[in-house]
């Protein structure tokens, strides 16, 4: 087997444990409370989707998930594990800066503006991780990274820098980067806001075909059509609370929520 | 009516060709003419008047490649490059001290700085020269001891004066690139599991190096400027020599053309050095490299010998 199918071989883990817990999270910058209670679950495989306007809270929560934001009080756990703290007793012990960038190997995230490494080649950013983080033999990298930039499409791009690609491009570069490291959770913060609508799609059929391998997605979207195709659960967050959350379809098509009305008549 | 008429008319009477090429008479910058003539005087009553002067040019060529005058464009490069080799190295330790979340590393690297940088160097100098008032051995246990003022050497003085003040300097110039790097390329990297230390090294600061490195090109010229001061604690380098000669051949005034010419030829060298680390740092931040010196000569050289070809 080779690394590309062992994105696919998520099943083998138990599939009781959901991939992703929220119990009552709540974040606050200064004085301004983001999150006011999150409670959630997201089964493993599953394609999640948070829609919501800006402001919601929906990025924020996201980014919560891999740590990258430290959460003010409630429990969120991943895998079945608590993200940033160790729990002895009735006891929370912080996590070391490398205990949680241990855990991060296993989540990749996708970002709104791309964010890939400027000064290096498609290629390079791809095998940077693995090589850098995981101790990869570069041969070996640099084979999986061309096999994982086929994948999305760019195989003839692995030696452009960043500024040489379009802006579509270097998003399915990040997707591949993220790839790279094996996660079995990845999370995606608005990947398509930043992209002229023309290249929109190709990023898209990237996520439906990540969708389809049987992995594990957050996705925090405006795109309401993929939410409801690919989507297998969508929730509607508003002022930092979930207001409304069930299967894409009938949130989409039949909402119950005034708010949740009021914001899609909008947006669709 | 007739207006709109005309109008139309207009194109039809030329279909194919489309809009007439402008063919107007450049408006004429007579002042321009003025002040070149002006400027081109003047320098040539200052070239006039050096020439005239009592200056006996030939002893600048008679000394040019003296060996007392080379062992002093070596000396002042050791300096140069030893006391920025400590500034750079300082600096990035402060830099990196004074972004950091502990407030106590982080306002010594701001007392240093406020310190290094608020006085002049040449009483920095003096003041290392004269720490034996201070510190009457220096004492290392049983690997080394001695007294201040035979630790002290006159180099040892010049690179701890030179160097610790110039890192002050480098800390803010570190600092600035550091800040400059976006903040979501420490995020994409700490998101695929990097650490703290491996984000810097490998994402943050190969990025701040494009920030960092034309002001450090800046310091690097100042720097070797700046060795003449070293004079004051007795380390021989290019400007002192050059006064020595000065006053033992009878032709001070030219000595100081002659030192003048030779920092000129080093820090023109040096430019041209800086050129190309920008080159190697500016990979992927621009879609095509700029083209080295030679490149554009070539291509100046290529673009001269079919002058017809441009307009084509």
């Amino acid at each position: 087997m080779t690394g590309l199918d062992k994105t696919d071989a998520s099943p083998v883990r138990d599939s009781s444990i959901p991939m992703v817990k929220a119990e009552g999270v709540h974040k606050s910058f200064g004085p301004l409370e983001v999150l006011k209670g999150i409670d959630l679950e997201v089964r493993s495989g599953e394609v999640f989707c948070l829609i919501g306007p800006s402001g919601s809270g929906k990025s924020t929560f996201l980014r919560c998930i891999n740590h990258l934001e430290k959460i003010n009080a409630g429990r969120l756990y991943v895998d079945g594990e608590l993200v940033g703290y160790r729990q002895q007793g009735d006891k929370l012990y912080e996590l070391r800066d490398r205990e949680v960038a241990l855990k991060r190997r296993d989540i990749g995230m996708v970002f709104q503006r791309f964010n890939l490494f400027p000064h290096m080649t498609a290629l390079e950013n791809v095998i940077e991780a693995p090589v850098q983080v995981k101790k990869q033999n570069k041969a070996e990298a640099r084979e999986r990274a061309r096999q994982l930039l086929d994948r999305v499409g760019l195989a003839d791009k692995a030696d452009s820098y960043p500024s040489q690609l379009s802006g579509g491009q270097q998003q399915r570069v990040a997707i591949a980067r993220a790839l790279a490291m094996d996660p079995k959770l990845m999370l995606f913060d608005e990947p398509t806001s930043a992209l002229d609508p023309e290249l929109v799609g190709d990023v898209l059929d990237v996520m439906r075909d990540l969708a389809e391998s049987g992995m594990t997605m957050i996705v925090v979207t405006h795109e309401m059509g993929f939410a409801r195709e690919v989507g297998d659960s969508l929730v509607f967050m508003d002022g930092g609370v979930v207001v409304e959350s069930g299967h894409p379809r009938e949130v989409l098509t039949n909402p119950q929520h005034e708010r949740t009305q009021s914001f899609l008549s909008k947006v669709l | 009516m007739t207006s709109d008429i005309d109008r139309t008319a207009g194109p039809k009477g030329s279909p194919s060709a489309g809009p007439e090429a402008i063919k107007a008479i450049p408006v004429r910058h007579y002042g321009r003419y003025v002040t070149a003539v002006i400027a081109i005087a003047i320098l040539v009553a200052i070239i006039y008047a050096f020439s005239q002067g009592k200056i006996n040019w030939h002893a600048v060529p008679d000394y040019f490649f003296d060996h007392r005058i080379l062992t002093g464009v070596y000396k002042t490069l050791l300096l140069t490059v030893l006391s920025m080799l400590i500034g750079i190295v300082g600096g990035i330790i402060l830099a990196v001290m004074r972004l950091s979340k502990n407030p106590v590393t982080s306002s010594i690297a701001w007392f240093y700085i406020w310190f290094f940088r608020g006085t002049p160097v040449l009483v920095q100098l003096f003041l290392w020269f004269n720490l034996g008032l201070v510190f009457e051995y220096v004492n290392l246990g049983p690997i080394y001891k001695n007294y201040w003022s035979d630790f002290m050497t006159p180099l040892l003085t010049a690179l701890l004066g030179l160097g610790l003040n110039e890192a002050a300097y480098m800390a803010e110039i570190c600092r600035a690139g550091l800040l400059a790097v976006d903040e979501g390329q420490s995020e994409a990297a700490h998101a695929l599991g990097m650490s703290y230390g491996k984000t810097l090294r490998r994402i943050v600061i190969p990025q701040a190096m494009r920030v960092i490195v034309p002001p450090t090109g800046n310091e690097v010229i100042n720097m070797l400027k700046t060795t003449s001061l070293v004079a004051a604690v007795q380390y021989p380098e290019l400007f002192r020599y050059a006064q020595d000669i000065g006053q033992n051949s009878g032709a001070p005034v030219e000595m100081y053309f002659l030192a003048a010419a030779w920092y000129l030829i080093m820090t023109s060298v040096l430019s041209v050095g800086q050129y190309y680390i920008e080159r190697y740092y500016a990979r992927g931040s621009s879609r095509a490299l700029p083209p080295t010196p030679l490149q554009k000569v070539r291509a100046n050289l290529l673009s001269l010998g079919r002058p017809k070809g441009g307009t084509a």
